[in-house]
C-alpha cells in the first residue's frame, strides 16, 4: 500500500503529461460531418507553426481570397474552409504524425471533398496514399518533388506507390523540381561556375532537388566536388563540414537543397564563418521567403552572393493576372504576399473550378473534374493539368538578395534561348 | 570510409583537432553543470541544456537593448561592441545561475525526498517549459523592426567579425582578413607558415574563456571550504548535515555554479561557434553534454571535461571520415556502448567519489 502511495505522484504526473500531450495534438480533430448535402468542406494542411508560418500565412490568405471572391458559394454549394496545421511546436516543422492525422480527418469527414496541401514533399509522401484510397482531390500549392506525379522522374516505383486506388488524386499548381533543378544548374553555368559543392538536408524535398541539381551540373560539365553531403538539421552548427570545404578544393558555388526550416540560414552564415570568400551560394524555392533572410541576417548576403530559384514570377515583377493578384492581395491584407501566396490562391481557384465542373457533392466526380481542367485562366497564366496532375505552367525565376529583400535576376526563357 | 570525403583537404586532421577541441570545451561547460548536480543530489537535470539555450536568448536581448543586433551590427562602433561583450559575459551567467537556482527551489526541492523518478520526470517537464519559453522569447524580439516567427532560427550578431573589429585586429597583427590568428602578422613572425590551418579569433576566445573557468572550478571544489562542504554533501548528505553543513545552501550553490557555467558557455558559443540560435539548441547540446558527463563518469568533474573533449573529437573527425549526418548518431552510439560496458564512465569509480 505504502508503495502505491509513493508511486502516486509519479503516476499522476505522467497522466497529466499524457493528457496535455493528447489535447495538444488533438486540436482540430473533433469536427464531424454536418450532413448538409449543400455544404462542401475544403481543408488545407500546411505547417502553421514554426518558421514556415510566415510563408503559409500568405498561402492561407491566398486560399481565403479565392473563396472570398465567390462569397464561399459555388453553384448550390456552400464552401466551408478549415485551415489545418501539420507542424508541431516541439518540432518547429511538419511531422508525419500530424500530416497523417489531418489526412485521416479529411477521409472520415464525409463533407470534405478537397484537400489543399501539403507544403513539404516529405509530408505529401505520408498523406497522398491515405487520401488516394478515399479518392479525395489534393491540390498542393508547394510540393515540388517530381516523384509525386511524374513516373521515372523520382525514385523507382514513384508515383505508383502513392496510389493504392490505381488512379492519381494528387495535383499541384506549382512547377516540379526537375524543372527547377535544371534551371538552377543552367543559371550556375551562366554565372561562370565550374566547381560546385552540393549539400542537402536529408529530407525528401531537399535531398531530391540537390540530387537533381548535381546530375544537371554533371551534364553541363560543372565539376561536383566530394559527391553530395547530407547534413543533420538538428545540429546547431556546421563548422566541421565547412572546415572541410574551406580546406579542400575551392568551389565556385555551394548548393544547399533545403528550406529555411532545415538550417539553410545557418549554413549561409557558417560559410562565411569558415572564412570562405568569393564563393556563391544557391538555394531552391524552399528558402524563397522573408524568414530565410531574417534568420541569416541581411548583412550576411552582402558578403555572400546568394541565388534563390523559384517556380513562378515574384510578386513584385508580375504582369497580367499575376500582377492583378498581387495588387488585390496588397489591398486586402495590407502587405506584400510571399512567393507562394499566389499558389495558395491558384489552389483555391482550382478547387472552385473543380466543384463547378463536377456540379455535385461527390469525391470521385470532383476528382475527375479537376484532372480534366484545361486551358484554365488562372493567376499563374493559362495552363492545364496533364494526366499526372502537374500544371503545364512552367515559369521559373532566379532571384538574388539585396538590402534584405529578394530581387528578380533572371527567368527560364533567358536561359533556354541560349 | 576512412578517407576524407573532400579528399584534397589540406591539414584536415589537424584542423579537426582544433575544431574538436573548441567544440568540446564548450560542451564541457554544460557537462560540468550536469555532473555537479548529479554528484550532489543524484538528479539528471535534463533542463540544464535549455538553461544554456535561454542564456543565448538573454545574451541576444542584452545586445538588442544596446541596439547592436540585425543590420546595426555591421556599423556598431568598437566601444559598443566591447561594452556588449562585457555586459553579456557579466549578466548572462548571473541570469542563468538565477534561473537554475529558481528551477531547483521551485521544482526539485519539494521533490527532494520523493522517489528518484519524480524529479527526473519533472526535469523533462521543465525542459519543455523552457523550450517553449525560448520560442516565445524569440517571437517577441523583432529583427530590424520586423516581427519574426517564434519557432525560427535567430541571427546572432557576429560581433567578432564586424568590419571595425576585424580592421583593428588586422592592424594589430592579431589575425588576417577572415579572422585566422595563424595568418596574422604577429603569429607569422613567430610560427612561420600555418600551412592553411585555421585557428581563428573565435577559437582563441573559446579557449581563453573555458580553460580558466574549468581550472577555477576545479580549484574551488578542491581547495575552498565551500568546496569541501560540497564534496562532503556529495559523499553523504546526512553526515554532512550532522557536521553542521547547511546542505540546502550547498545544493543551491551547486545549481548556481552550474547555471553560471552554462551562462558563460552560452555567450561564448553564440559569439563563436553558433552563427544562429534557436529554441531547440539546448536540447541537442544538452544531450551531448549529458553524454559527455556519462562518458567521463557522471559526478566526476575532470571526467566531464574529458568526456566533452572526446565528443568534440568524435564530431569533428566523424564529420571528416564518415559524414556530417552521422555525427550525432556516432556520439549516441558511444553513450550506449559506454552504458553497457562501463556504466561508471572513463574516470568514474565505484567508490562514489562525487563532485
Amino acid at each position: 500500500m505504502n508503495r502505491v502511495i509513493r508511486l502516486l505522484p509519479v503516476v499522476s504526473l505522467s497522466a497529466v503529461a499524457l493528457c496535455l500531450g493528447l489535447t495538444g495534438c488533438g486540436n482540430g480533430t473533433s469536427s464531424t460531418s454536418s450532413g448538409d448535402p449543400n455544404t462542401i468542406k475544403i481543408v488545407s494542411s500546411l505547417p502553421r507553426t514554426g518558421s514556415a508560418k510566415g510563408q503559409t500565412d500568405t498561402i492561407v490568405n491566398g486560399i481565403k481570397m479565392a473563396f472570398d471572391e465567390v462569397g464561399y458559394q459555388v453553384g448550390d454549394f456552400k464552401i466551408v474552409y478549415e485551415d489545418l496545421d501539420d507542424a508541431t511546436a516541439a518540432q518547429g516543422a511538419w511531422t508525419a504524425e500530424r500530416e497523417a492525422a489531418n489526412a485521416d480527418q479529411a477521409v472520415k469527414d464525409a463533407d470534405t471533398m478537397i484537400y489543399i496541401g501539403p507544403y513539404n514533399s516529405g509530408a505529401a509522401k505520408v498523406s497522398i496514399p491515405i487520401l488516394n484510397k478515399a479518392g479525395i482531390l489534393m491540390i498542393s500549392p508547394a510540393v515540388t518533388w517530381p516523384g509525386m506525379t511524374k513516373p521515372g522522374k523520382g525514385d523507382p516505383g514513384e508515383p505508383g506507390i502513392y496510389q493504392p486506388s490505381g488512379t492519381p488524386n494528387f495535383t499541384r499548381v506549382v512547377p516540379a523540381d526537375d524543372i527547377q533543378a535544371a534551371f538552377g544548374a543552367k543559371w550556375a553555368k551562366k554565372l561562370g561556375v565550374t566547381k560546385v559543392v552540393v549539400l542537402d538536408d536529408n529530407e525528401t524535398y531537399g535531398k531530391g532537388i540537390a540530387t537533381l541539381f548535381k546530375e544537371n551540373c554533371r551534364e553541363l560539365g560543372i565539376k561536383v566536388i566530394g559527391g553530395q553531403q547530407s547534413i543533420d538539421p538538428l545540429q546547431p552548427n556546421f563548422r566541421n563540414l565547412m572546415a572541410q570545404i574551406a580546406g579542400g578544393e575551392k568551389p565556385d558555388l555551394i548548393y544547399f537543397g533545403g528550406t529555411s526550416q532545415s538550417k539553410a540560414p545557418t549554413i549561409a552564415k557558417d560559410i562565411l564563418a569558415a572564412g570562405l570568400r568569393d564563393v556563391k551560394f544557391m538555394v531552391p524555392d524552399g528558402c524563397f521567403e522573408l524568414t530565410f533572410i531574417q534568420q541569416a541576417g541581411a548583412e550576411t548576403f552582402k558578403t555572400l552572393p546568394t541565388y534563390v530559384t523559384f517556380g513562378g514570377d515574384p510578386p513584385d515583377r508580375a504582369t497580367g493576372k499575376t500582377k492583378e493578384f498581387a495588387e488585390k492581395y496588397l489591398a486586402k491584407y495590407g502587405k506584400q504576399p510571399e512567393g507562394y501566396a499566389i499558389y495558395g490562391y491558384e489552389a483555391g481557384k482550382v478547387a472552385i473550378e473543380a466543384i463547378k465542373k463536377a456540379g455535385q457533392k461527390d469525391r470521385a466526380a470532383i476528382l475527375a473534374a479537376a484532372f480534366g481542367i484545361e486551358d484554365f485562366d488562372g493567376a499563374t497564366g493559362k495552363w492545364s493539368f496533364d494526366k499526372n496532375g502537374d500544371t503545364t505552367a512552367r515559369s521559373m525565376t532566379g532571384n538574388t538578395i539585396e538590402n534584405g529583400a529578394f530581387k528578380y535576376a533572371i527567368q527560364l526563357s533567358d536561359l533556354e534561348t541560349e | 570510409m576512412g578517407v576524407p570525403l573532400f579528399a584534397e583537404a589540406a591539414n584536415i586532421y589537424t584542423q579537426s583537432l582544433v575544431n574538436g577541441l573548441t567544440a568540446g570545451s564548450l560542451i564541457a561547460l554544460i557537462a560540468l553543470g550536469y555532473t555537479m548536480v548529479y554528484g550532489i543530489v543524484e538528479l539528471i537535470n535534463f533542463a540544464h541544456g535549455d538553461v544554456f539555450m535561454l542564456g543565448t536568448f538573454f545574451a541576444f536581448t542584452v545586445l538588442a537593448a544596446l541596439g547592436i543586433t540585425g543590420a546595426a551590427t555591421a556599423t556598431a562602433s568598437g566601444g559598443a561592441i566591447v561594452l556588449g561583450i562585457a555586459l553579456m559575459l557579466l549578466l548572462t551567467p548571473l541570469f542563468c545561475a538565477g534561473l537554475n537556482l529558481g528551477i531547483d527551489r521551485l521544482v526539485y526541492k519539494p521533490l527532494r525526498r520523493a522517489p528518484k523518478l519524480a524529479p527526473l520526470v519533472s526535469a523533462i517537464g521543465v525542459s519543455f517549459c523552457l523550450m517553449n519559453l525560448g520560442m516565445f522569447w524569440n517571437g517577441i524580439m523583432p529583427e530590424d523592426g520586423k516581427k519574426v516567427p517564434s519557432a525560427s532560427g535567430r541571427n546572432f550578431p557576429a560581433l567578432l567579425t564586424t568590419p571595425v573589429v576585424r580592421d583593428r585586429m588586422v592592424d594589430a597583427g592579431l589575425c588576417d582578413e577572415v579572422g585566422n590568428v595563424l595568418e596574422g602578422s604577429l603569429a607569422k613572425s613567430v610560427l612561420g607558415d600555418s600551412g592553411g590551418l585555421r585557428f581563428t579569433v573565435k577559437d582563441l576566445l573559446v579557449i581563453l574563456v573555458t580553460v580558466p573557468l574549468m581550472l577555477a572550478l576545479t580549484m574551488f571544489v578542491k581547495f575552498s571550504s565551500v568546496g569541501k562542504a560540497m564534496r562532503a554533501t556529495a559523499q553523504n548528505p546526512t553526515a554532512a548535515q550532522l557536521m553542521g553543513i547547511n546542505v540546502d545552501r550547498v545544493i543551491g550553490l551547486t545549481f548556481l555554479l552550474g547555471g553560471a557555467l552554462a551562462g558563460f558557455g552560452s555567450v561564448v558559443a553564440a559569439l563563436t561557434l553558433y552563427t544562429t540560435i534557436d529554441y531547440q539548441l539546448g536540447f541537442q547540446q544538452g544531450l551531448y553534454a549529458f553524454t559527455a558527463a556519462v562518458l567521463g563518469g557522471i559526478g566526476n568533474i575532470p571526467g566531464a571535461v574529458l568526456g566533452a573533449l572526446v565528443i568534440g573529437f568524435v564530431q569533428s573527425f566523424g564529420s571528416v571520415l564518415v559524414g556530417e549526418k552521422w555525427t550525432s548518431a556516432m556520439v549516441f552510439v558511444i553513450l550506449i556502448v559506454m552504458l553497457v560496458f562501463r556504466p561508471t564512465g572513463l574516470l568514474g569509480s565505484r567508490t562514489r567519489e562525487k563532485v
